[in-house]
């Protein structure tokens, strides 16, 4: 099998590759040194680049980054910004935090190509709060690329130079939305704002902005070191690149893979992960953390994790953080306590979105006490209708949607939770 | 008398370099209420309103933005604050028996904190790292991964002498299959 030859051009297993000499010594900022003096790399020739490679974003929703990067209007003189995506908070998605640990510098040589291709003239890291220990560790690699001269002004010698600076947030899922972080960067509650106008055009402090994933952006270096041709010969087509795999829940070997786009999920599984723990069959698994529709056992065979795989078998990507049910998993708690999450993390905002997750949360725990009726199954699904599509942002639709397929794809298991109970107390006691 | 509630000359300048970074000085507020919750070990009234004369700013809105985000405590906590991640990968990995567990183990319940002013207890959202889980936060920071009952009731006894555990990084998985690969090449 190809992806067993796959060497990790990510997190490659390098010992303490977040010291600069380390990664100096592997190749490290020769990309960004080759586009910042070679007068054939201008930042639109960047763009071009990345445009071929197919490089995808990881963060979730899976846009076209090199056509991200052309959005921006043309330079004005005045400020404009690139913000690196660090709020990681999915549950199942786990990835970021690594590339933050073991291979800082190729995020950060990754942001300082995307500032040069857009022109920006600072550049703001948004990690989540809780990965304090993290943000500590990249920012010491920060320091020592601050130290020898690839942040601030004449990068390399030469004209370029950019602002670079750690954000830390302080415990919100919602920042992990585009606009919602720029909010939270502005001293603000992280309201996600109406779109248009877009990042692009109005984006922090009302200025071009933008936002790419921690992991997306760690992908660049590799394409200018390697050429867009290679990468996009990595895995899928029209998914390319290397992809980390976060797999927990059920599973003998948890972790961070790095591999191919593309791989099956069936592989993923038993090949890589090491099958399901204490030799239990498989009943579900959620491909790409928890706003992604779950697969059925049935339903994975021949999948691939790509999103044009995905949303045939009617899932999605995501940030291909997946997490693995055993046969003992009871669907309606995990759903419960998806339910409960978006709940707590929708902004309050919108209505739909605000009262949509609290009802989704009372019915589903009604079921899970026993307390449900029939009618429920279908009345979490007319809630459902009512969130999708119709708030400020997608936290809405990621509520819905796990709660829309998993009642569709495990009916027989909600049914059976809201049938009247069987051994009901008689109500005289039999002599 | 120095007023009970105020930043050092120090922590001043180290706001004034925070407002660098920003076009705004309303974006430092973010970071100066961390510092401001690192110093005084919540955001009481009087902090915000310290850190809204700071800023310039209206203290609601400093509250606004302060009860937004759950990592700023706007109540008072315990000496260790104790995170447990009991979302979906941690959740299918038994955390809800654990927090159930701590919750007997010390005597309060989810949100409490205990009479000693030591531990505070609370359920907590995906802390991103399902691949080691269950795993706790402590005080806002530091990680301990794949817990179980054992190893919280260790972790406890090791905070109540006043040792809190170190960085552990979670090591990358092994790739067994590429020595495989190797070997047939």
């Amino acid at each position: 099998m190809e992806w067993k030859r796959y060497r990790a051009l990510l997190l490659p297993p390098i010992p303490n590759l977040r010291d600069i000499s380390v990664y100096e010594a592997h190749g490290g900022y020769e990309a960004l040194r080759r586009v910042l003096t070679d007068p054939a790399w201008s930042p639109e020739r960047l763009i071009e680049e990345v445009k071929a490679s197919g490089l995808r974003g990881r963060g979730g929703a899976g846009f076209a980054t090199g056509l991200k990067w052309s959005f921006m209007p043309p330079p004005d003189g005045r400020p404009r910004y690139l913000c690196v995506n660090g709020d990681e908070s999915e549950p199942g998605t786990f990835k970021d935090r690594q590339i933050l640990e073991y291979n800082p510098h190729l995020l950060i040589e990754g942001a300082l190509l995307a500032a040069y291709a857009i022109r920006a003239s600072a550049i703001y890291v948004y990690i989540r709060g809780e990965y304090a220990d993290w943000i500590d560790r990249f920012e010491e690699a920060l320091e020592q690329a601050r130290a020898r001269g690839y942040v601030g002004a004449r990068i390399c010698d030469t004209d370029f130079g950019v602002a670079f600076y750690v954000h830390k947030g302080a415990g919100a899922y919602i920042c992990g939305e585009e606009s919602a972080l720029m909010e939270s960067i502005e001293g603000k509650r992280a309201y996600p704002r109406q779109k248009p106008p877009f990042p692009a055009q109005r984006g922090l402090w009302g200025r071009p902005t933008t936002i790419n994933n921690v992991e997306t952006l760690a992908n660049v270096p590799l394409i200018v070191r390697h050429g867009a041709q290679w990468y996009s010969r990595i895995g899928a087509p029209k998914h390319p690149g290397p992809i980390l795999y976060g797999i927990s829940g059920h599973v003998n070997r948890p972790g961070v893979y790095e591999l191919p786009s593309g791989m099956p999920i069936e592989t993923l599984i038993y090949e890589i992960a090491g099958g399901v723990r204490g030799g239990k069959r498989l009943k579900a698994v959620i491909p790409g953390g928890s706003s992604t529709p779950p697969l059925r056992a049935d339903q994975i065979a021949g999948i691939t994790m790509d999103a044009e795989s995905l949303r045939a078998a009617g899932s999605m990507m995501g940030t291909a953080g997946m997490v693995v049910l055993d046969e003992d998993t009871d669907m309606v708690r995990v759903l419960l306590r998806i339910a409960e999450f978006y709940h707590h993390e929708s902004c309050g905002q919108c209505t739909p979105c605000r009262e949509g997750t609290g009802w989704l949360v009372k019915i589903l725990r009604r079921i899970a006490q026993g307390e449900g009726k029939p009618s429920d199954l279908d009345l979490l699904l007319q809630i459902c209708d009512q969130m999708e599509g119709r708030t400020i942002c997608a936290l809405a639709d990621a509520a819905a949607w796990p709660v829309r397929h998993t009642v569709q794809r495990f009916r027989e298991e909600f049914e059976a939770r809201c049938r009247p109970s069987l051994v009901a107390v008689p109500e005289t006691i039999p002599s | 008398m120095e007023p009970e509630y105020a930043f050092t000359a120090e922590e001043l300048a180290r706001i004034a370099e925070i407002r660098r970074r920003y076009p705004t000085a309303r974006a430092a507020l973010m970071p100066v209420l961390w510092m401001a919750q690192e110093k005084f070990g919540w955001l009481s009234r009087e902090v915000i309103e310290l850190v809204a004369q700071t800023l310039s700013l209206n203290p609601a809105e400093v509250y606004g933005v302060a009860t937004f985000y759950t990592m700023y405590h706007t109540q008072a906590c315990g000496r260790y604050v104790l995170d447990l991640c009991t979302c979906l990968s941690c959740q299918v990995l038994g955390a809800e028996d654990l927090l159930r567990h701590l919750e007997e183990r010390l005597g309060v319940r989810d949100g409490q904190t205990t009479p000693d002013g030591l531990f505070t207890v609370r359920h907590t959202e995906c802390l991103g790292a399902c691949g080691s889980g269950p795993v706790l936060m402590i005080n806002n920071r530091r990680y301990v991964h794949r817990l179980s009952q054992e190893r919280l009731d260790q972790l406890i006894e090791e905070l109540r002498q006043g040792r809190m555990p170190e960085f552990a990084s979670i090591p990358l998985p092994e790739r067994p299959w590429e020595q495989e690969a190797s070997s047939d090449s």
